[in-house]
């Protein structure tokens, strides 16, 4: 399921404020050159190395395959690391899974409830599941379907769900123990734009109302974008981890899109004001530090018969590209594929 | 709240929900009804004609039958609940394998045990005299071999990767198991081999001590006891007591619930 576009949920995200690693906040997640090789040798996760502190929002970016849910397995107690360590919430996840186990909320890239029971009673088996005391298991449950906005379909069967709803499901009843930390893998895979906005929303809301830490993974690149901070992972192997503003500072310059009556001229005459522009299938490409404040320069200096002018930023993608020198995934219908391969190779475990 | 409340706490609501998904699936019932109806009306029908008493024969049989495929459905469908993800929900959770296998086990057999003994109903149809202890007796020892087979089937389950494997289960495990645990016919004056493949199998011993009890010879019609005495599983000539069947079907539960948490630790992470 490709993203529509882009630009369909970027609009919110210029308001967010992200906050910067507060280093008076404990570490929660803390991963020491984590690995896991298959049996087959595959090298799944090469050497990660980690911390997020509490309150944050951390994503992990990369395309099918990089490893992000071999890495969450791994903290989450599911699967055994071949190499590293790591703890959560100061517990081992080799040593002390159960410890490491009460304190998450998980929610799988795979669908795990139960469909022929209704909201409620997958809650109810979640709550005796955690151990989560008798007396307060009404009251979580009502509020943690207030926190989803799912209040009104408690006693619906989980059948009857749409795949935004069911989503939501599955983060109410990950809350329910009111764990230390959210861990969502791809989270909002297969669902339509609004619901992918509105789960965003639920998500930082949770982080700034209840403290919720969460570390969750996507291979959309517009959803990295509400996350304080990103960690690009690639064939198993973390290449760039930063905010989403500095990483992009990284890339460097702005660049500047024109269109032009004749490209050769213009970019000679662009030459001759000593601005290098580059000739591409689009039109001429310039890289300038402020690229609105450079237009009306450029504008001038490529004399008469200018057809249009654009302004890029540098986005998430162009990070991307920079520090992995490919595309975040070869677009295309190979999703559902990897996904079935992904399914079969994990139902024999 | 104990870690060991909790755990059996764990198993309970497992355990409901396996009542609650029974309750949900109304269709299952009445399918239930096919093979043991086909058994007792056509089967035990035609056969009726040539051996005086063989409908009546078949009954418990019949009976032990349906409790038995139900159960082994029972325990395989915990690779739905793998296909579907929600085994998953249950195995992160910090609970052990054992509360939850066990809660899967004990739910999947009292749901066997109430759809396979639903034909009990049919006894005075067939002509067939059901005491009530006798029938107290009879849900009992169906409730012993349906945990024992729930079990097995979680077992058999935990080995298999697909659903599409479960036909390959039924045809090569569970139907010569039926065939030759002697529940449609006596399997004891028989060849060497036969009565051999028939002590080995499991499911003699529990499908025995059903028919006893519905069918002891002392209050039946001169036909039918004697077929239900030839019917009793007799080591060098001599009937083995109720008991040992009992232990026997103990055993093979407790071997292979045994069986199958190991083999969910190991496989499952
Ligand atoms: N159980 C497994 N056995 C062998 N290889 C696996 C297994 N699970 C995942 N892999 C491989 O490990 C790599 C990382 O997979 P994964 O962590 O699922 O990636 P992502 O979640 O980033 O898409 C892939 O090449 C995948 O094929
Ligand atoms: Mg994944």
């Amino acid at each position: 399921m490709a993203p529509k576009s882009a630009d369909a949920l970027r609009v919110p995200v210029a308001s967010l404020q992200r906050r910067a690693p507060d280093v008076a906040q404990p570490v929660i997640v803390d991963v020491r050159g984590l690995g896991k090789t298959f049996k087959k040798g595959v090298r799944a996760v090469d050497g990660v190395h980690l911390q997020v502190r509490k309150g944050e929002i951390f994503a992990f970016l990369g395309p099918n395959g990089a490893g992000k849910s071999t890495t969450i397995k791994m903290l989450c107690t599911l699967l055994r690391p071949t190499d590293g360590k790591a703890s959560i919430a100061g517990f081992d996840i080799e040593t002390s899974p159960r410890e490491v186990r009460r304190r998450i909320g998980l929610v799988f890239q795979e669908r795990t409830l139960d469909d022929q029971l209704t909201a409620e009673q997958n809650l109810r088996f979640h709550a005796v599941l955690y151990g989560v005391p008798k007396r307060e298991v009404e009251e979580r449950i009502t509020r943690v379907l207030a926190v989803v906005g799912l209040t009104n379909r408690r006693s619906d069967r989980v059948s009857k769900y749409s795949g935004g709803m069911a989503r939501r499901l599955e983060i109410a009843r990950a809350l329910l123990h009111t764990p230390d930390i959210l861990f969502l893998d791809e989270p909002t895979v297969g669902l339509d734009p609004q619901t992918r906005a509105r789960m965003w929303a639920d998500v930082r809301r949770l982080r700034d109302e209840q403290g919720v830490t969460v570390f969750m993974t996507t291979h959309y690149m517009d959803e990295a974008e509400y996350a304080d901070r990103i960690a690009i992972i690639d064939h198993g192997r973390i290449v760039a981890l930063d905010t989403p503003a500095r990483l992009k500072a990284q890339v460097g310059l702005d660049k500047v899109l024109l269109s032009t009556a004749d490209d050769a001229k213009a970019a000679a005459a662009l030459a001759k004001k000593g601005m290098t522009a580059e000739a591409t299938a689009k039109g001429l490409v310039l890289k300038v530090p402020d690229g609105e404040a450079a237009v009306a320069r450029i504008v001038g200096a490529a004399g008469t018969g200018v057809r249009n002018v654009s302004v890029h930023k540098p986005s998430l993608d162009d990070v991307f590209m920079h520090f992995t020198g490919h595309e975040i995934r070869p677009e295309g219908a190979q999703d559902g594929a990897m996904a079935r391969a992904w399914m079969a190779s994990t139902r024999g475990r | 709240m104990t870690q060991f409340g909790n755990e059996v706490r764990t198993a309970l609501m497992v355990w409901r929900r396996e009542l609650i998904r029974f309750t949900r699936s109304p269709a299952r019932v009445i399918t239930g009804f096919v093979q043991p109806i086909l058994l007792l009306f056509v089967l035990g029908y035609g056969l009726g004609k040539l051996v005086p008493g063989y409908q009546q024969f078949i009954f418990p049989g019949a009976v032990a039958m349906n409790v038995i495929t139900t159960a082994i459905f029972s325990g395989v469908s915990i690779v739905w609940d793998r296909e579907f993800g929600f085994l998953r929900e249950m195995l992160v959770a910090p609970v052990s394998r054992s509360s939850i296998l066990a809660g899967k086990v004990l739910g999947g057999a009292v749901v066997a045990t109430l759809q396979g003994c639903l034909i009990l109903v049919l006894a005075p149809v067939v002509g067939v005299s059901l005491g009530f202890v006798a029938i107290l007796q009879f849900l009992g020892g169906a409730l012993l071999m349906a945990v024992s087979l729930t079990a097995f089937g979680v077992f058999v389950a935990s080995r298999m990767k697909k659903i599409d494997g479960f036909q390959a289960v039924m045809q090569f495990l569970l139907f010569p198991m039926i065939f030759l645990s002697g529940s449609q016919f006596p399997l004891q004056d028989v060849p060497l081999w036969l009565a051999a493949l028939n002590r080995l199998d499991p499911l003699t011993y529990a499908v025995d001590p059903l028919r006893r009890i519905l069918l002891d010879p002392a209050n039946l019609a001169p036909d039918l006891a004697t077929l239900s005495q030839r019917s009793q599983v007799q080591f060098f000539g001599e009937t083995i007591p109720m008991w040992s069947e009992f232990v026997a079907m103990a055993l093979f539960a407790a071997l292979f619930f045994g069986l199958a948490v190991l083999s969910f630790r190991k496989a499952e992470q």
